[in-house]
C-alpha cells in the first residue's frame, strides 16, 4: 500500500505513467465513471480549504465513488482531542481512501504510518501540498507536451511560497530547465533553492522587474505578493505594480507562452489577460481533477471498469 | 594508568573529551543499567593531554551506540568479550535517531500531539544535518545541543 505525502515520493517514470493516466481519462472519461465504483473517498481536512476539497470529491464523484468527510477541525473529532493516529484508524475502517488537510506540519505523515488505507497528503501547514505540484506538473506536460526543454519564470513571493519551492524541486528532475525567478529583493528565492540549482548546474537567474524577462519565458508562474510581506507601505506601492500582470505584460511575451496560478489569484493577474488563449489558470484547475482521479486510481490499484 | 579492574563483557570507551564523562553518562542512561560503570577522570593522554574514560561491564548488546556518534565521533569504542578487546568500533551518525532530541518546530504535528515520537534523520551526513521524519525541519544543534 501506497501514500502520497511529497511530490517526490513518485520517480519520474511513476510520474509519467500518472500523468499519461490522467490524459487517457482527459480524453475518455466515460470509460472511467464507474472505475471507482463502491469505493468511498474521505475527506479529512482539519481546516478548511474549499477548493482542494473539492477537487478531491469532484475527483472521486467522475470516479464512480463516493465520498464522506468534514470540511474543518470544528466539526470533526479533534475537536474532542482525538489523535490523528486514532482518527484514522476509525477512517480507516469507514472508507478505502483518505485526502488529509492538516494545519500542522507532518500530520498526514502521522496518519499514513497507522493507517490501513492510503491517505494522500492534501496540504499540511506550510510544508507540502504534493497534489497541487502534480497539478502544475500535469498542466505543463499536457499543455506543452513535456517536462522539460524551456524556460520557466516564477514571479511573485518566491520566499514564503510553499507551492513555488516544490514545483521547483519537481521540475530540477527533468532536462534542459532554465529558471527565472522575479520577485521583489524582500522575497527573494530561498538560499536552500538556488544552492540545489547551482550543485546541479542548473541556469537560473533573479531579476526584479517581469517585464525585462517577459520575451524569454516559455511558461510564467504566477503567485501572489502580500501586502503584509513587505517591511513598509512605500516599497509596496512601489513595487507592486511590478508583479501584477497584465495585458501590456503579455504582450511582450512568447506566441505560446503559457500563464499558470494555484489560484486563488486577488489582484496578480488582471481580469483582461483571462481571455487570452495563454492564460492556463483555470485549465489548470480541471487537469487538477484529472490528477486526483489518477492518483486515486493508482493508489487503489485499480483499472478502469469495463463496460 | 589506574587499575580499575578488568572487564569480562562490555566497553571501554576512551578518548572522551576531559570532563564530559558525566554527561555521557546521563545520556547512555547507564544509570538505568544494573552493572558496574567505571568513571575515569582527566586521565593523560599523548593524543589529548586530558581525557575521560568510561568503563561498562554489561552485555554488548544493551548499549546504544548511536548517540555516541552524535555527541562526539572522536570517540573510540573497544568492545570487550572474554576480557579481551574483539573490536574496535568506528563511530558513524546514526541514520534516524528516536526520543534523543525534540523536534522544537510550533507548526509540527509533534507540538500538539505528546505521544508522537520524535524521530530524526539523517539528512546531511557531511555537515551533520538532522531532519524531523514529519515536518523536516533542521534540528539547530547551535541552539540546543545534546
Ligand atoms: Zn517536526
Amino acid at each position: 500500500m501506497r501514500h502520497l505525502m511529497s511530490p517526490l515520493d513518485f520517480s519520474t517514470e511513476e510520474l509519467d505513467l500518472l500523468f499519461g493516466l490522467a490524459e487517457d481519462i482527459r480524453k475518455n472519461p466515460a470509460k472511467y465513471a464507474h472505475a471507482c465504483h463502491g469505493k468511498i473517498l474521505a475527506t479529512c481536512f482539519y481546516e478548511p480549504s474549499t477548493r482542494t476539497r473539492l477537487s478531491f470529491e469532484s475527483a472521486m464523484i467522475r470516479l464512480g465513488g463516493q465520498i464522506i468527510g468534514f470540511a474543518d477541525a470544528a466539526s470533526s473529532s479533534a475537536s474532542k482531542g482525538e489523535s490523528v493516529s486514532d482518527t484514522i484508524r476509525i477512517i480507516s475502517c469507514y472508507a478505502d481512501i483518505c485526502a488529509m488537510r492538516h494545519p500542522k506540519e507532518g500530520a498526514p505523515m502521522v496518519a499514513a504510518e497507522k493507517s490501513l488505507i492510503p491517505v494522500i497528503n492534501a496540504g499540511d501547514g506550510g510544508h507540502q501540498h504534493p497534489t497541487q505540484t502534480l497539478t502544475d506538473l500535469l498542466t505543463i506536460h499536457s499543455l506543452k507536451g513535456r517536462l522539460g526543454g524551456f524556460t520557466i519564470g516564477l514571479c511573485g513571493d518566491l520566499k514564503f511560497g510553499r507551492t513555488v519551492h516544490s514545483l521547483i524541486k519537481a521540475l530540477v528532475r527533468y532536462h534542459d530547465i532554465k529558471f527565472v525567478f522575479i520577485s521583489p529583493e524582500e522575497l527573494r528565492v530561498p538560499d536552500y533553492i538556488t544552492d540545489l540549482l547551482k550543485s546541479r548546474n542548473i541556469p537560473y537567474e533573479e531579476v526584479i522587474r517581469l517585464e525585462r524577462v517577459m520575451p524569454q519565458l516559455d511558461l510564467l508562474y504566477m503567485t501572489r505578493v502580500q501586502k503584509e510581506r513587505f517591511f513598509n507601505e512605500e516599497d509596496y506601492v512601489r513595487l507592486k505594480d511590478f508583479y501584477i500582470l497584465n495585458a501590456d505584460k503579455m504582450a511582450l511575451a512568447k506566441k505560446d507562452m503559457l500563464v499558470l496560478h494555484p489560484l486563488p489569484r486577488v489582484n496578480e493577474i488582471s481580469v483582461e489577460v483571462d481571455e487570452d488563449p495563454r492564460a492556463a489558470y483555470f485549465r489548470q484547475a480541471q487537469y487538477g481533477v484529472y490528477v486526483r482521479m489518477a492518483l486515486i486510481l493508482t493508489l487503489l490499484e485499480l483499472e478502469p471498469a469495463c463496460e | 594508568m589506574l587499575n580499575v579492574g578488568k572487564l569480562e563483557e562490555g566497553f571501554v570507551l576512551d578518548h572522551i573529551k576531559a570532563g564530559s564523562s558525566l554527561e555521557l553518562y546521563d545520556l547512555l542512561q547507564l544509570d538505568k543499567l544494573d552493572c558496574t560503570v567505571a568513571i575515569i577522570k582527566n586521565a593523560r593522554s599523548e593524543k589529548m593531554e586530558k581525557k575521560d574514560i568510561l568503563k561498562v561491564e554489561c552485555d554488548i548488546n544493551t548499549l546504544d551506540l548511536d548517540v555516541l556518534a552524535l555527541i562526539d565521533h572522536n570517540i573510540t569504542v573497544n568492545v570487550i568479550k572474554n576480557g579481551e578487546i574483539v573490536e574496535k568500533k568506528e563511530l558513524a551518525l546514526p541514520k534516524q535517531i528516536k526520543n534523543v532530541i525534540r523536534c522544537h518546530n510550533p507548526r509540527c504535528i509533534t507540538s500538539i500531539e505528546q505521544e508522537l515520537p520524535h524521530i530524526f534523520f539523517l539528512a546531511d551526513a557531511e555537515r551533520e544535518v538532522y531532519r524531523c521524519k514529519y515536518c523536516e525541519e533542521k534540528y539547530n544543534w547551535t541552539a540546543r545541543p545534546l
